[in-house]
């Protein structure tokens, strides 16, 4: 007997498309923007906010003028084509002023050298960021290179020299693709190659600085095996300064005399610009961290005198304006070292800002150590390294990857404060040039040009640069969260 | 027969002072000792000779000396005849100012900005997003001389906003109007703000130069004490809650407790504004070349504490963002399983636990916008750094002197500040058992 249920359905229907409430855009406004009476209103005030804003500013960036000689120019441009009593942005004065923004008072015909100095930072940097990595130190090196020979030419140099400056990089393009983890060498002198290249004078100074590293490094070559690595990096050290102090000047001097080879010098009143900003920050930010992690360690040293040393100077620094510091570059310098000793001002305020920038440094760097488990630094001892091999193997890498967002934070924050050496009498892109260009009777009475367009250089490195961390903390995410 | 266990008796070798951890650490302090203490003699003999290369002493008597020079913005009474130590304490109260109101107004930015910013609302987030992004990547000086810029060379000059005879005839009115009812007038020289001012004043005295006035004295007492009479409401109305269950209803008592004396007595002291304007004739038309009355406030100060504010408004947005987003899900969830509405559940469950993770950042912006004010010396406000540190430095030469003495004014202040959070952070801390 067969008995059918005729009304159990035997198929399935097909399936209705949801409500029109329930999906695509009007769903998606319904709950992003008209949620409730008080989102609704949130998102009036906020598209009124977002109008107000484009009605005072796209007028004004539409008109923009980017050819003409000075502001009256521009608004008779601006008037003819928009109407009288029409707003507009007056770029031209970019047009005209970009290089002084860029490189200060730089002599032109050797803008390839600050150029160049930039690039070969990022080829320094590969291998740091990417050690041992063939393909991808290859990419970044071969970009960099594209990008600074299409910078040069943008700078119009001369031919050779644009020649000079692609062999170089082809040159350091092969080392990366047959040894790239030979590139640290290059890493390890660029901060002299950049040296040479922005101060130009004989190459022979760089070179006896180098020797006295080279002097250093094999000192402790020899000694660390018998003394350990403190004992024999104070002995090089020692050595190394010995070596600057006194006998640096016997081997060069007749060298420079023998064999004047070098560039033409450029004293330090002729930086200026984005140029000064990225070589005060750039040396500052990569002096600081080493000397921020000794910092942090001697914070959390066991040695009472070391601690409190330490302890002293951060909370010092912490406690005072970095314009106090820039002053103290500025003015008191002079009384602390010995008399008739005479260092550049941009040298002054690096140190300045490189012990003001490490007591920040440290704090961040002692948070990621304190944010390591116990049990790591017992596992470290237990394997019997000792302090500077646990340092290294096992506590430092975490502790650093733990800080990332911390240290770029200051970084950042370095980055931004550069531009405070203003206030004792360099030209930094924001207050030195834009002055400057501000009192020039062509362009009197412009204001929203000028730091827009330096706010924007800012913001881009800036933001460049926290987003990059915030990649970099992802990336180096080993946890199972 | 001898225990195995003794240790060898080794005598003590010269290489253990290196090798063996019990002296190794006594080694290293030792030289790190001798190095400090050589470094610290080196400089104090450079600064020896070069001072004596220079004929200078370390002398602080020149802050008995008179200043000579004008200070804009004065707390207390100063005059160019007054000595740099007064200069000092002017410049240490402008910076103070600037602090205070800046770490209130950057606050309020920030914390509306940062609950915005965690808004369900996607357009309201996304601008938050677009002003935090954009105001914390640029640098501070920027919008310092920006707002300055902008204040002091686009606003009208006080001529502008006279009223002449010709005027009233046609019915114009003056090119510039005053914004806010009409009462406050942004000239290209200041912003003029109305002034309480009070006809009854009940006199007052003087106390080391500076007036002390009593109606402001009283006027604090009042309202500490309404404070204090509401407090007591409060505390009775949570007792009558926890022994019967129902709280009385506070509300208009503590409205009445907290407004009624205060401005009782402001009354009797006969407070009114003195509104910023041009004196005028019967016919209304104006007299004289400045706005007269008010309260002038150089731009240099309204500029850098609208930078201040919205710069360090983004970082408190961070701490305040991080706060909250620090406070897991289930605590809402929680207190909405026991009835509590959104806004009990925003009151009792999430701002006291997210007070705990935002505090520490919000000292730390504090400090650095105390320490920012610096800045100002870039629009010539003239702060501590702009009195002690520049022109009584200038003017005196003493650079010694004075620079060491502003960074340790600096540290105080620092120091303080930090103490006084801290203070507070522990008051808010979580009370763990």
């Amino acid at each position: 007997m067969t008995k059918s249920l005729s009304f159990v359905r035997t198929q399935m229907l097909p399936q209705q498309a949801p409500p029109v409430t329930e999906r695509g855009a009007v769903k998606w406004l319904r709950e992003n923007l008209f949620s409730g009476w008080f989102n609704s209103l949130l998102t009036v005030l906020g598209a009124l906010a977002v109008v107000w804003l484009l009605q005072a500013t796209l007028p004004w960036l539409l008109n923009g003028v980017w050819t003409a000689n000075s502001l009256g120019e521009c608004r008779s441009i601006i008037a003819a084509s928009a109407g009288e009593g029409a707003v507009g942005a007056c770029w031209a004065m970019i047009r005209e002023r970009w290089h002084q923004f860029l490189f200060g008072f730089y002599p032109i015909e050797a803008y390839w050298r600050p150029v160049l100095a930039f690039g070969l930072l990022f080829v320094a940097l590969a291998p740091v960021l990417y050690f041992g990595l063939r393909r991808t130190n290859m990419l970044m090196i071969g970009i960099t290179g594209a990008l600074t020979v299409l910078a040069l030419l943008g700078v119009h140099t001369d031919s050779a020299h644009v020649l000079l400056v692609a062999v170089i990089l082809l040159a350091l393009l092969g080392v990366a693709a047959v040894a790239p983890t030979k590139l640290l060498w290059f890493t390890l002198i660029y901060p002299a190659v950049a040296f040479y290249l922005l101060w130009g004078g004989s190459v022979w100074g760089p070179v006896g600085v180098l020797l006295g590293l080279a002097i250093m490094a094999a000192i402790w070559w020899l000694l660390q095996a018998r003394l350990g690595v403190v004992v024999a990096t104070s002995v090089g050290f020692v050595a190394a300064c010995v070596w600057w102090l006194a006998l640096q000047s016997y081997l060069t001097t007749p060298l420079a005399n023998a064999m004047p080879l070098g560039l033409s010098a450029v004293n330090s009143d002729k930086f200026g610009g984005f140029l000064l900003s990225f070589v005060i920050g750039i040396a500052a930010i990569s002096a600081s961290l080493p000397l921020g992690i000794l910092l942090a360690l001697g914070r959390r040293s066991d040695m009472l005198l070391v601690k409190s040393l330490s302890v002293g100077f951060i909370e010092f620094v912490r406690g005072v304006p970095l314009i106090t510091m820039l002053f103290t570059a500025s003015l008191l310098l002079q009384y602390f070292l010995p008399p008739r000793t005479n260092i550049d001002l941009i040298l002054r305020v690096i140190i300045l800002v490189t012990l003001f920038a490490s007591a920040y440094i440290a704090e961040v760097i002692r948070g990621g150590l304190a944010a390591l488990p116990r049990g790591q630094y017992e596992a470290a001892d237990a394997l019997g390294l000792d302090y500077w091999q646990a340092q290294r193997l096992i506590i430092m890498p975490q502790a650093l990857k733990i800080s990332i967002p911390g240290i770029v934070s200051s970084f950042i924050g370095l980055f931004k404060d550069t531009t405070l050496v203003a206030l004792v009498g360099l030209a930094d892109p924001l207050q030195g040039i834009t002055k400057i260009v501000r009192a020039d009777i062509n362009w009197k009475g412009i204001y929203w040009e000028p730091f827009i367009f330096v706010g924007a250089i800012f913001f881009l490195v800036c933001f460049g640069m926290s987003r990059y961390s915030m990649y970099l903390e992802r990336k180096l995410k080993t946890d199972h969260r | 027969m001898t225990l195995a266990t003794e240790p060898p008796k080794d005598s003590f070798r010269l290489s253990m002072l290196i090798y063996d951890t019990r002296y190794r650490a006594i080694t290293i302090q030792v030289i790190v000792l001798a190095l400090f203490l050589a470094g610290v003699a080196w400089l104090t003999n450079n600064t020896i000779q070069n001072l004596a290369a220079k004929g200078k002493d370390i002398n602080f008597g020149f802050l008995l000396n008179r200043a000579g020079y004008d200070i804009d913005q004065q707390l207390i009474p100063y005059t160019n005849d007054s000595t740099h130590g007064r200069a000092l304490v002017i410049g240490l109260l402008n910076t103070l100012i600037v602090a205070f109101f800046g770490c209130i107004f950057a606050t309020l930015i920030g914390v509306f900005a940062g609950v915005l910013r965690l808004s369900k609302n996607w357009l309201v987030g996304r601008l938050m997003t677009v002003y935090v992004e954009v105001f914390r990547n640029v640098p501070l000086l920027l919008w310092i001389v920006l707002a300055f810029v902008i204040f002091s060379e686009t606003m009208p000059e006080p001529k502008d906003f006279k009223v002449t005879q010709e005027m009233i005839d046609t019915g114009t009115s003056p090119a510039a109007q005053k914004i806010f009812f009409d009462s406050v007038a942004i000239t290209a020289r200041g912003t003029n703000i109305p002034m309480p001012m009070l006809t009854r004043p009940f006199g007052g005295f003087q106390l080391a130069g500076v007036n002390v006035s009593f109606s402001v004295l009283a006027t604090l007492a009042v309202i500490a004490g309404s404070l204090w009479v509401n407090r007591r409401i409060r505390r009775h109305a949570k007792a009558v809650q926890e022994a019967t269950g129902e709280r009385p209803t506070t509300w208009w008592k503590t409205l009445a407790v907290l407004i009624l004396p205060t401005a009782a007595l402001l009354v009797a002291m006969g407070l009114h504004w003195d509104i910023p304007g041009f004196a005028t004739t019967e016919t209304g038309v104006s007299k004289g070349f400045n706005l007269v009355g008010g309260l002038n406030v150089a731009h240099s100060f309204t500029a850098l504490l609208i930078a201040l504010s919205v710069y360090h408004g983004t970082y408190i947005a961070e701490a305040v963002r991080s706060g909250i987003m620090a406070i897991s899900r289930g605590q809402s969830e929680a207190a909405f399983a026991l009835g509590l509405r959104p806004g009990r559940t925003m009151n009792l469950i999430i701002l006291p636990q997210a007070l705990r993770v935002i505090i520490p950042p919000l000292i730390s912006q504090y400090l650095n916008l105390t320490k920012n004010t610096t800045l100002g010396m870039a629009i010539s406000y003239l702060d501590l750094k702009g009195t002690l540190g520049g022109i009584t430095l200038n003017q005196t030469g003493r650079e010694l002197e004075c620079m060491l003495l502003m960074m340790l004014i600096y540290l105080v202040l620092s120091l303080t500040i930090s103490a006084g959070m801290n203070i507070f952070n522990n008051a808010m801390k979580l009370k763990e058992r």
